[in-house]
């Protein structure tokens, strides 16, 4: 089934953020998604960051740094994401497992260029509010706005990656295809 | 133009090429744990499609925390047994016959130079040191990889490390690997495939070639790939000569999968080893490496042998000749986890797990273990493990725990001491 993307954002500032703190070894003993739920981010230290806090219950959007993702094949990485409902993170790159599992859950990984990245988290520490992201798939364009401004970025993805996001995942694409 | 080893097993399995760029390839091996497979099989449950694609290309084991530690890793062995016998996959190996699956599989036989090989693991790149292309994929992958045999791949670009020179005495892959990952720094091979080439890649034995290659993801690495030759061809012997008039005409099979003097890198890396000491990794992150000398005297509450990256027999025989007639320091806890039965077995007949006992090493049955923290010597908040492994992340091992890898040799003379040390200052 094909996701929605985009809404409010959270901001993870570091770079080789690993799947041992985006969800921890222990909870891989779960065996539904949705079990996974409340230990996002669990073991991620990080200044100003609370993985309880309303800020993170909130997001739709994480952005982020360089090689988000890395470590683990884990699958459990995009899933304890997509049972936030958050079905994007915009980051300057990514491992390539993680990356492929995002676009396999039919979910985004977005990549941007580093100045864009600065630009994105300039907007967030100069709102109070927090920032809101659209995200435009037909046209790959983002909208990032706080109470002042709005900033819009085009992204490229891979024509494959965004027919397994349309597809709604990589099962549903294979079935059909072989 | 050549092609590399990663290309000619590219061009050779291409099953479909959806867009330029994405190849689809046909899989040889679908390999499956504990962990990752039984979601996998959950969810091709619930849509109605709990086939496999072929049995006898399917291998399953039950390795990461067994036997089983609580019901809840109990129900995750029972989801991928019940499945493994509903669809008679012969190759599943159960407490007792399991072991850590990057050193069980290779060591039946099941992988080739040439082959396509997936996992639902990220160390699935050690089984290139058979000349294989072989990925750690999600579960997502591995669900299509199970039901229709195909995993789709960007363009493999390759980058080779040339590594040339003498390893000294008491230095081993483990710090080959560790060196080389310092330099690539944890992203540097990402989307990459590394194919490893020199002499000092040629004297490895598999045992060592595994070690090397089964860091590679440490650096965001696709699949490490050694060069198939006779080192290879004599691994697999047991296993293949039916197929073979003799070990020359598998030799020159096999040597069809051999990068070509003129094919495209996207880097060449050359290291010369002389003189490289052993190494040590020293924060949360694997590139983060240096010398043992420069952290020697760091305190250890635990040491652990084993895993997928330093548990199999020659490992074992490095750590128990710097153990030999030592009692290690009674700080420490030393746990050594031999990485199959057969290598454990080996050990017995050896004398090597009666070398670890007397020193006061706890052994245990072939498992994961430690490693990934979930069973066998999870450390307590503020410990610190000096480890054979291959990840050194915050709580890797346990939350607050601080985990320092290092080859076995590094690992036993550190037990001994109970700080860390360089083995060769030991033996003196
Ligand atoms: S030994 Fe450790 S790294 Fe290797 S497969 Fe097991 S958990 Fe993963």
């Amino acid at each position: 089934m094909k996701k929605t993307f985009g809404g409010p954002s959270i901001f993870l500032d570091r770079n080789d953020i690993n799947t041992d703190e985006i969800i921890p070894a222990k909870y891989l003993t779960e065996v539904t998604k949705d079990a996974l739920k409340p230990f996002c981010l669990e073991d991620l230290k990080l200044e100003g960051f609370d993985p309880n806090g309303s800020k993170l219950k909130k997001a739709r959007v994480i952005v982020t740094r360089q090689n988000f993702g890395c470590g683990s094949s884990r699958e459990h990485a995009p899933w304890v994401l997509e049972v936030n409902e958050i079905h994007t993170v915009i980051a300057e790159s990514y491992a390539r497992i993680f990356r492929q599992n995002m676009f396999n859950c039919g979910m985004l990984a977005i990549e941007l260029p580093k100045d864009q990245i600065d630009s994105l988290f300039k907007l967030e520490q100069s709102s109070k509010e927090g920032v809101e992201i659209e995200i435009h798939l037909e046209e790959q364009v983002i909208v990032a706005s706080n109470e002042m401004s709005k900033e819009r970025f085009n992204f490229k993805i891979s024509p494959f990656d965004k027919a397994l996001v349309e597809a709604g995942g990589w099962v549903e694409y294979a079935d059909a295809r072989y | 133009m050549g092609q590399t080893t990663a290309e000619k097993i590219f061009s050779s399995h291409l099953r479909d090429e959806p867009f330029p760029g994405t190849k689809v390839l046909d899989l040889d091996r679908v390999l499956c744990h504990e962990i990752t497979t039984p979601v996998a099989i959950a969810d091709l449950e619930w849509r109605g499609k709990d086939r496999v694609f072929d049995n006898t290309k399917i291998k399953a084991v039950i390795d990461h925390v067994t036997p089983a530690k609580d019901s809840k890793t109990a129900l995750q062995a029972k989801i991928l047994r019940d499945w493994a016998h509903r669809h008679e996959i012969k190759d599943f190996f159960d407490v007792g016959r399991n072991g850590v699956c990057h050193a069980l599989f290779p060591e039946k036989g099941y992988i080739r130079p040439g082959f396509t090989a997936i996992m639902g693991d990220s160390h699935t790149c050690t089984h290139g040191a058979f000349g294989a292309f072989a990925a750690g994929v999600g579960t997502t992958d591995l669900e299509v990889g199970i039901l229709k045999g195909v995993c789709a791949f960007r363009e493999p670009k390759t980058i080779r490390v040339n590594l040339v020179g003498q390893l000294a005495t008491g230095v081993f892959a483990k710090d080959v690997i560790l060196y080389v990952i310092g330099e690539l720094g944890v992203n540097g091979a990402t989307d990459r495939v590394i194919e490893f080439h020199g002499p000092v890649v040629e004297r490895m034995s598999m045992d060592a070639r595994m070690t090397l290659c089964n860091m590679a993801i440490e650096a965001g690495g696709t699949c490490g790939i050694c060069q198939p030759d006779m080192v290879t061809v004599e691994y697999l012997w047991p296993f293949i000569q039916a197929d073979y008039q003799d070990k020359a005409a598998a030799l020159a099979d096999f040597q069809k999968w051999t990068a070509d003097e003129d094919a495209e890198y996207d880097k060449v890396l050359n290291f010369d080893v002389t003189g490289l000491e052993p190494q040590v990794t020293y924060g949360y992150k694997p590139d983060c490496v240096k010398p043992v000398k420069d952290m020697t005297g760091t305190k250890v509450d635990q040491v652990y042998i084993g895993t997928c990256t330093n548990g199999r027999i020659e490992d074992l025989r490095q750590a128990a000749d710097i153990l030999k007639g030592h009692l290690i320091a009674d700080t420490v806890r030393g746990i050594v986890s031999p990485a199959t039965p057969k290598i454990f077995q080996q050990a017995l007949q050896e004398g090597i797990i009666q070398i670890f006992m007397d020193s006061g090493f706890c052994v245990t049955n072939p498992t994961c273990g430690a490693c990934l923290g979930m069973s066998n010597g999870v450390l307590a908040e503020g410990e610190v493990c000096a480890s054979t492994s291959n990840r050194n992340f915050n709580g890797r091992m346990g939350k607050g725990g601080m985990v320092h890898l290092m080859s076995p040799a590094t690992a036993a003379a550190t037990a001994i001491t109970g700080v860390i040390t360089d083995a060769r200052t030991l033996s003196a």
